[in-house]
């Protein structure tokens, strides 16, 4: 295996803390050189105000760059002969800027209204029931990252999509490929062209047969406004970010309110929960940077003069525990009513949110609940953190109760 | 106060609605549906959270001029 120990700054964390140099940048150097995975030099964006600013004009700072997603290498990978010219299929709201976000985005807002998720909740609270239940079965420790916090996620957007769950070890195996910043681009690319060769034949089977789910209705609806191509990689970035997402939070999440005891009596009340997960979205920050910007025109961010061009990352733990923010930002309180950047900011904002919002709502509670004595069931040092992902969280939390 | 939501803007991220369900609300595409142009008082602070809140500022609020 291929680590590589050093990660730039801005991918850095101390457990549940980002890397101490972020603090100091935003303090010192708002906006500073870093370079990203790819060995791309970037702006590295770490106040609140400068953060907003930028993810909130997509005029002046796009997603896409030559019809590819800004700072992402054109590639070449060693067996193929010809260049592969893009890192990201099409249907990739993230790769996209208006009009054409605009147009692609619309057809599945409809799918993630809060009315929506709230229809979905009997069956969101059925599947966490069901799986405290065979965690009660199996007894303890179990590792709660392979019977909680993944599997819970990753079933409710594959029974949304219309992905058949059992062929999850495939696609879980391929997505932790993709999302580690420490493999060799050659094999994050093979795995994500097996991804979008399985997703396509979904596409294609939901075009002759479309189901009840959401591939099934963006097909019977809106058929004829978006190609098998974008529909593929819609369906593919939904996939991988409905389960790459809340099941890190989910993790991470119930480790930290397992080391605060205190934290703890609040996550177990419903009248408090919504504003325990706020809180827990915001101090952890899972999301270590939103994807790459490209400056479109010369501009200037705190001083700081930004050339066309260039490339701009915002680190939203940095954000959101910018002091201007909040005051105490790296204290965990849940009494705190900020408007925190955990879900990014402007058009790109997470389209997400309000299911993740819900599942976490429902199963942080319900796990704490079903077993009061929940704790780790080894040191704290030998829990292992990710190092290497797009997204932070544990590897694995073995418990026992 | 008096709000105003810009649907053109708006991408349905239902942060107002989850600040606010009496005041805001989302139609079948996800794009806001405002219930009352002129909340009471006692949602002025939800109003305030949700102007902040909006991912791409299609909220606006302020007191009539009365
Ligand atoms: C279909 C879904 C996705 C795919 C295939 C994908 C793939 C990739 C790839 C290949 C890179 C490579 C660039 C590099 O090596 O630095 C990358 C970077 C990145 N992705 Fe994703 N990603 C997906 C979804 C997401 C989502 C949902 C998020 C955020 C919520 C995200 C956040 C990022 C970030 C922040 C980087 C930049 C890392 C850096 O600093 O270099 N990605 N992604
Ligand atoms: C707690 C869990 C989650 C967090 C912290 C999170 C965070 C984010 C962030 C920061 C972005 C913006 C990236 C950027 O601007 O570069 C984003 C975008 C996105 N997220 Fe999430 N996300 C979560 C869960 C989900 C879930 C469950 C889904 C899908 C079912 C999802 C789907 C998406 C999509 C499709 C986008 C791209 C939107 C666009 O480009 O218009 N996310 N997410
Ligand atoms: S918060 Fe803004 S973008 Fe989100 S639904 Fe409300 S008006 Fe639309």
């Amino acid at each position: 295996m291929t680590r590589t120990p050093d990660m730039p700054v801005h991918i850095r964390r101390d457990r549940f803390e980002p890397a101490p140099e972020l603090g100091r940048l935003r303090t010192e150097q708002p906006v500073s050189r870093v370079r990203l995975v790819t060995g791309a030099p970037a702006w590295l964006v770490t106040r609140y105000e400068d953060v907003r600013e930028v993810l909130g004009d997509s005029g002046r700072f796009g997603n896409s760059e030559d019809g590819r997603p800004a700072g992402a290498p054109p590639l070449r990978v060693p067996d193929a002969e010809a260049e592969v010219p893009r890192l990201w299929s099409p249907g990739n709201l993230l790769a996209y800027d208006p009009p054409d976000h605009t147009r692609l985005r619309r057809l599945v807002t409809g799918e993630f209204t809060v009315k929506r998720m709230r229809r979905l909740r009997p069956r969101i609270e059925a599947i966490v029931t069901e799986h405290l239940d065979a965690m009660e079965r199996s007894g303890p420790p179990v590792d709660l990252v392979q019977s909680f916090a993944l599997p819970i996620p990753s079933l409710v957007i594959c029974e949304l999509l219309g992905v058949p769950y059992t062929d999850r070890a495939d696609f879980q195996h391929r997505s932790n490929i993709r999302l580690d910043l420490s493999l060799g681009l050659d094999r994050r690319v093979a795995a994500m062209r097996e991804a979008q060769e399985y997703m396509a034949g979904l596409v294609a089977a939901q075009r002759k047969r479309p189901g009840e789910d959401m591939l099934g209705m963006l097909v019977r609806e809106h058929g004829d406004e978006i190609s098998d191509e974008e529909l593929t990689g819609l369906a593919d970035l939904l996939l991988i970010a409905g389960h790459e997402t809340t099941s890190n939070m989910l993790g991470l999440g119930t480790l930290f309110l397992l080391r605060n005891p205190g934290h703890l009596a609040w996550a177990r009340q419903d009248e408090h929960i919504d504003a325990v997960v706020e809180e827990l979205l915001r101090h952890l920050s899972i999301v270590h940077t939103v994807i790459p910007r490209v400056v479109r025109a010369d501009t200037v961010i705190s001083g700081q003069p930004l050339k066309a061009g260039d490339l701009v990352v915002c680190s939203l733990p940095a954000a959101n525990r910018d002091p201007a923010l909040t005051a105490d930002p790296d204290r965990f309180d849940p009494g705190r009513k900020v408007s925190h950047l955990a879900f990014g900011h402007g058009i790109h904002h997470c389209l997400g949110a309000p299911l993740a919002r819900m599942e976490m709502r429902i199963a942080y509670p319900a796990l704490l609940r079903r077993f009061p004595a929940l704790r780790p069931a080894v040191p704290f040092e030998e829990i292992r953190f990710r190092m290497y992902s797009v997204v932070h969280g544990l590897e694995s939390l073995p418990v026992t109760w | 106060m008096r709000v105003h939501v810009d649907r053109d803007r708006c991408i349905g991220s239902g942060n107002c609605v989850m600040t606010d369900e009496e005041v805001f609300d989302q139609d079948d595409e996800g794009k806001v549906v405002l219930l009352e142009n002129e909340p009471g008082a006692g949602h002025d602070e939800a109003v305030r959270t949700a102007v902040a809140s909006c991912p791409v500022q299609a909220i606006s609020a302020a007191r009539p001029a009365r």
